[in-house]
């Protein structure tokens, strides 16, 4: 039996993901100093961890409610009262999720029908298309432009639209480009899903993560797209504990969207997952009810490296925008006469370093290279001492 | 707080110039700043943190818990001034409780520090009592832990 045939028609379509072979490399390399990680560089705060063991230690190990625990809904629900202003009904509209990730399958696939066409815009994390084309929906991606400072423009937005077009999916603060979106462009987007009868999917992990007055060091205020006229009733709101708690490894996201749409991802959830692990679930409260602090300490930091980040780019001559938000930088490196791909592969060759090809998150990304800044402050520094040796040999 | 006075406070050992470009802003006028700090004494001084097991160091550190008579006018500040005079006190602090001061004290022997809580301390006019805790074992000092965590593992690369 040839087992490639048993694969099907629609996973094959899929091609393997551009970071992994950038991966097998890197792991064949010893010292490398990586900016090429998707995660912040803090394990969880102390407190946080340790309300897991807390859990653990109370013999809690058994399974929830498939919805997840009300007591962390309930804390979801104040939460993104508090910080997003919009407030849903712990009891009916928020799913504790395995990780964004999950939510995010579970959207697209409670949401499409074979053909139906999702818009979302590129260069943008590995999961969106994949994650449309596994529910058998078409992915269309908007490219973003370095001249926007890859803001997403609601006019690029509106030529994708056709009769087939169910969903616009977003994701400001963006991994890779840190990019976020104006509020005047995201209110226009708003008011195209409206007239348009659209849903949107918005995957706000990063909103945290902002770059406001003072070059960064105070917060900037975050909008998100729900908060428009006419948006609530038409959202899934993805969000998670990985990115702002420093809690990866955890694996908890949830989804907050009307009651009708949240029924409907969890009649999946409670078929593929049951419920997200309730160790897990029990930090993510501990994270909501205490971890602020911790949180703006993280974010500050972040903040600092980013200016770090930005003038040694500066000095260097490669060109970069400042992003308003994660904790990647996206650098061009069109000028040096090496496509993305030669770039990170020569870089990692001669100097050590990783940084991962623009191209791993969509064709726009040519000419980019991500570089995650969410590295220890000497590490970093001497990652962009590299980088200035390499690029002086160009 | 300041996020200046955050970072030094964090790390001393940063230069103006290294701050000046975290913080996004000028070199000078960050060096201008730390010196306003340390001329008004908001910065009282800088010192680096030793582990004094891993240093080799024989000496003894205590908590004392010293209970005061308050004075008319100025409470405690006077006897507590003179008290964090001595040479052999670290730090002290009025503290809300049973008792009024928390006094650390550093010696070279065990008996160095006993003479000083029994011939210095309590012999003070307006000291009520003290009791003498002597440190066993430091986990955490100054906010480094002594035995810090393991590096983590993250994946080299990852989306």
């Amino acid at each position: 039996m040839n087992l490639e045939d048993q694969i099907c028609h629609q996973l094959r379509g899929i091609p393997r993901s551009g970071i992994r072979d950038f991966f097998e490399l890197v792991q064949a390399k010893d010292d490398v100093i990586s900016l090429g990680v998707g995660e912040p560089d803090f394990a969880a705060p102390w407190h946080i961890r340790e309300a897991a063991i807390y859990s653990l230690e109370k013999g809690e190990t058994s399974y929830t409610s498939n919805l997840g625990l009300l007591s962390l809904r309930k804390a979801i629900s104040k939460y993104v009262d508090s910080y997003f202003h919009v407030s849903y009904d712990p009891a009916k509209e928020i799913i504790v999720t395995v990780g964004v990730s999950e939510a995010l399958d579970l959207a697209c696939r409670a949401l499409l029908n074979p053909g139906d066409e999702v818009i979302y815009h590129e260069p943008c994390y590995v999961s969106y298309s994949p994650s449309i084309v596994m529910a058998y929906g078409v992915a269309v991606p908007v490219e973003t432009r370095a001249e926007d400072n890859f803001a997403l423009r609601a006019a690029d937005v509106e030529k994708k639209i056709t009769d087939r077009t169910r969903v616009i999916m977003l994701n400001f603060p963006t991994n890779p480009t840190g990019a976020v979106e104006p509020p005047e462009e995201l209110e226009k987007i708003a008011k195209l899903a409206v007239e348009r009868d659209l849903i949107v999917i918005t995957d706000e992990i990063y909103s945290e993560i902002v770059y406001g007055e003072d070059n960064g060091i105070i917060p900037a205020k975050h909008t998100s797209i729900v908060t428009f006229p006419g948006m609530k009733e038409r959202t899934i709101f993805l969000h998670g504990f990985s990115k702002a708690f420093a809690m990866t490894g955890f694996r908890l996201g949830y989804a907050c969207a009307p009651h009708v749409l949240t029924e409907a991802m969890m009649k999946i959830h409670q078929y593929a997952m049951l419920c997200a692990p309730i160790t897990s679930q029990a930090a993510a409260i501990e994270a909501l009810e205490n971890g602020a602090p911790m949180m703006e300490e993280m974010r500050r930091s972040y903040a600092m490296r980013r200016n770090l980040l930005l003038k040694r780019f500066e000095e260097m001559g490669i060109p970069c925008f400042e992003p308003g938000g994660a904790f990647y930088a996206f650098p061009e490196i069109g000028k040096f006469g090496l496509s993305s791909k030669d770039f990170a592969f020569r870089l990692l060759e001669e100097e050590n370093v990783a940084v991962v090809p623009g191209t791993a998150f969509g064709k726009g990304g040519e000419g980019f290279v991500r570089c995650c800044y969410a590295t220890a402050m000497d590490q970093l520094e001497e990652a962009l001492n590299r980088m200035g040796r390499f690029i002086s040999r160009l | 707080m300041d996020p200046l006075l955050k970072e030094l406070q964090k790390d001393a050992k940063q230069t103006p110039e290294q701050l000046a470009v975290l913080l996004g802003q000028d070199a000078e006028k960050i060096a201008d700043q730390i010196r306003e700090l340390e001329e008004s004494a908001v910065i009282m001084g800088y010192h680096a943190v030793v582990d004094r097991e891993k240093a080799g160091d024989q000496g003894v550190r205590a908590m004392i818990e010293v209970r005061l008579t308050p004075e008319r006018g100025g409470g405690f500040d006077r006897l507590a001034m003179r008290i964090s005079k001595f040479d052999q006190v670290t730090s002290c602090y009025l503290i809300s409780g049973g008792y009024d001061l928390a006094v650390e004290v550093e010696g070279e022997t065990l008996r160095e520090v006993a003479r000083f809580v029994a011939e210095k301390l309590s012999t003070l006019e307006g000291v009520i009592s003290t009791a003498t805790h002597f440190q066993l074992k430091v986990y955490k000092q100054n906010g480094f832990l002594a035995q810090a965590e393991a590096e983590k593992a993250r994946l080299s690369v990852a989306p």
